[in-house]
């Protein structure tokens, strides 16, 4: 994985009137990097996504992509910059094959290449047997993916989704990801989401943004640090009494739950195969052993919501 | 990338009814004044014969066709102006423009020229009418000349200010109206100024109708085309600049 860095965003605000959608948020994308942008509605993801993509000038703050400032040399930022915004941004009433080429010239692909251009696109995003139907007829499942090859068609350095996989099939949905986890090696990716499973399924770093702030921040790999929890839950056929648990190296405190399950939580190190050593030896029937985790959907929750909501939201 | 726009446009004109719709109504009642302009110069006839120096068709024919031209085209240029840009805003599509390397000034010109084209074509067929009378008479090209450039200059300022009408709204309807209201404005200013000399002549100098009236006589007078590239070049401008400001304010 290199460390060229493709994204460059340094303290970016934006204000609607009063209102402040995006309040100092500063972070990069290297090249390889799936970076997934997480947050409530109205948190601030689209407008920062658009002032990426140039469709929304902010009101303070730098942009760099590929080395270039989007505001100083907007257009050979843009030229690394493929965006599919939250509505595919598709012409109802040119075919599949006409918009992307349509497309391609908008972006400078040269004329030779274009036609080979849009093969490759349609070719990625499974439009071959569309090619030749009108965009307005089609599902929104395949205009979403018209609009998905629109945003790769000039092959550029960073690709930005918003919300790539809305309205489409759990089939298609999967196609999406793997294509995206493709796209991943050779281009940097910012994608939004609400759907959860979907940045643990495809992102290597995760952002998520409420009230306009970065409040977290971090690859997929620290994040899976974070969601283990010291604790895992003991299902015992004969329940051992609470002290000979205690005694095992590391057990910090024994919780018995409703259910006939036991909680133990632990410190520094991980007692699972001295439980269950014990267990053998003094003869407790252990029938189940899981690590607890906690979901990032939980992280999430913790974060957006634990602030007490301020008291001008409520006017 | 101008010409790309322009091309795509133009194509999505004439993907839909509308501009099939515009030609044929345009063009069938152009060739309906056309044939009774005809029927009066027949019965004319007798009495200019024996007249010196007596106007000839262009004066009696083609003026009065391409004056109620520019009347019926001030009708439909909004209709065709209208969702030039604010389309393009209301369903999205024109974050494709803005994400693409391409300038402000390079959607607006692109745009502009493409919707242009299309009256081109429309005022090319207008042309083939009274040409037809070629064919059966003696007809003063010049005068034809300086009146179908008269007319492209007044179409050309038209398409223009519609395509700023159409960069202020995102209701394409709302950009219709005003787009006819700030033309028909333009054309009848200088009605206000009656009674006034001096205000009448600073209201002639902005009205539409007194810069094409000469051209249709096949005068050709530069301040009357400066005028219409003046209004052009800054309805343009101020379409890039609305198109820039859209992204500055929510």
């Amino acid at each position: 994985m290199s460390n060229e860095t493709l994204v460059q965003v340094e303290h970016l605000t934006r204000y609607y009137s009063l209102t402040c959608a995006v309040n100092d948020v500063s972070f990069e994308l290297a090249k390889g990097e799936v970076m997934g942008f997480l947050g409530p509605n109205g948190a601030g993801k689209s407008s920062t996504m658009q002032m990426i993509t140039g469709n929304l000038a902010p009101s303070g703050g730098k942009i760099a992509i590929a080395g270039r400032d989007l505001l100083d040399r907007p257009r050979q930022a843009k030229q690394a910059i493929g965006y599919l915004p939250e509505r595919p941004p598709v012409y109802r009433e040119l075919t599949v094959n006409e918009y992307l080429q349509y497309c391609a010239r908008l972006n400078r692909i040269p004329r030779k290449q274009i036609s080979k251009a849009v093969g490759k696109a349609t070719e990625r995003c499974n439009l071959g047997e569309v090619g030749r139907r009108l965009i307005g007829n089609l599902s929104k499942g395949f205009q979403q993916r018209v609009g998905i090859a629109q945003a790769i068609i000039h092959n550029p350095a960073v690709v930005i989704l918003d919300e790539p996989t809305v309205g489409l099939d759990p089939i298609q949905i999967r196609e999406i990801r793997s294509l995206i986890c493709e796209l991943g090696r050779e281009h940097g990716i910012i994608l939004s989401t609400h759907i959860l499973p979907e940045v643990q399924a495809t992102c290597n770093r995760v952002q998520i943004i409420h009230r306009g702030k970065l409040v977290f921040s971090d690859s997929t790999a620290g994040m899976t640090q974070q969601l283990t929890t010291n604790s895992m839950l003991a299902v015992f056929q004969n329940t051992p009494p609470r002290d000979q648990l205690l005694q095992i190296n590391g057990v910090d405190r024994v919780e018995s739950l409703e259910d006939g399950r036991t909680r133990i939580h632990y410190k520094d190190t991980d007692p699972a195969e001295a439980v269950v050593e014990q267990a053998v030896s003094r003869g407790w029937r252990l029938t189940e052993l899981t690590p607890e985790r906690r979901t990032l959907e939980q992280i999430f929750i913790e974060l957006t919501c634990s602030e007490p909501a301020p008291l001008e939201s409520a006017a | 990338m101008i010409f790309t726009i322009a091309a795509r446009e133009l194509r999505s004109l004439f993907l839909s009814p509308l501009a099939w719709s515009i030609l044929a109504v345009t063009l069938f009642i152009l060739a309906y004044l056309f044939l009774s302009q005809i029927e009066g110069y027949v019965t004319l006839q007798p009495r200019l014969a024996a007249m010196d120096n007596a106007p000839g068709v262009a004066d009696i024919v083609v003026a009065p066709l391409l004056a109620d031209a520019a009347i019926v085209l001030l009708l439909v240029t909004p209709l065709v102006t209208m969702r030039v840009l604010s389309e393009e805003r209301r369903n999205g599509t024109i974050s494709l423009l803005f994400s693409a390397p391409v300038s402000m000034t390079g959607i607006v010109v692109g745009k502009y020229l493409g919707v242009l084209t299309f009256f081109l074509i429309l005022l090319g067929l207008l042309a083939l009418m009274p040409l037809s009378l070629l064919a059966g008479t003696e007809l003063d090209l010049g005068k034809l000349a300086a009146g179908m450039l008269g007319l492209t200059l007044v179409v050309a300022a038209f398409v223009a200010i519609g395509v700023y009408m159409s960069s202020l709204t995102e209701q394409p309807t709302v950009a219709a109206v005003t787009t006819f209201g700030l033309l028909l404005l333009l054309w009848i200013i200088d009605w206000a100024g009656n009674t006034n000399l001096e205000a009448s002549s600073t209201l002639a100098h902005l009205s539409m109708l007194r810069h094409y009236e000469p051209m249709l006589k096949g005068l050709f007078i530069s301040t009357d085309v400066v005028y219409y590239l003046l209004v052009i070049a800054l309805f343009i401008g101020f379409s890039i600049r609305r198109l820039d400001a859209t992204r500055l304010q929510p």
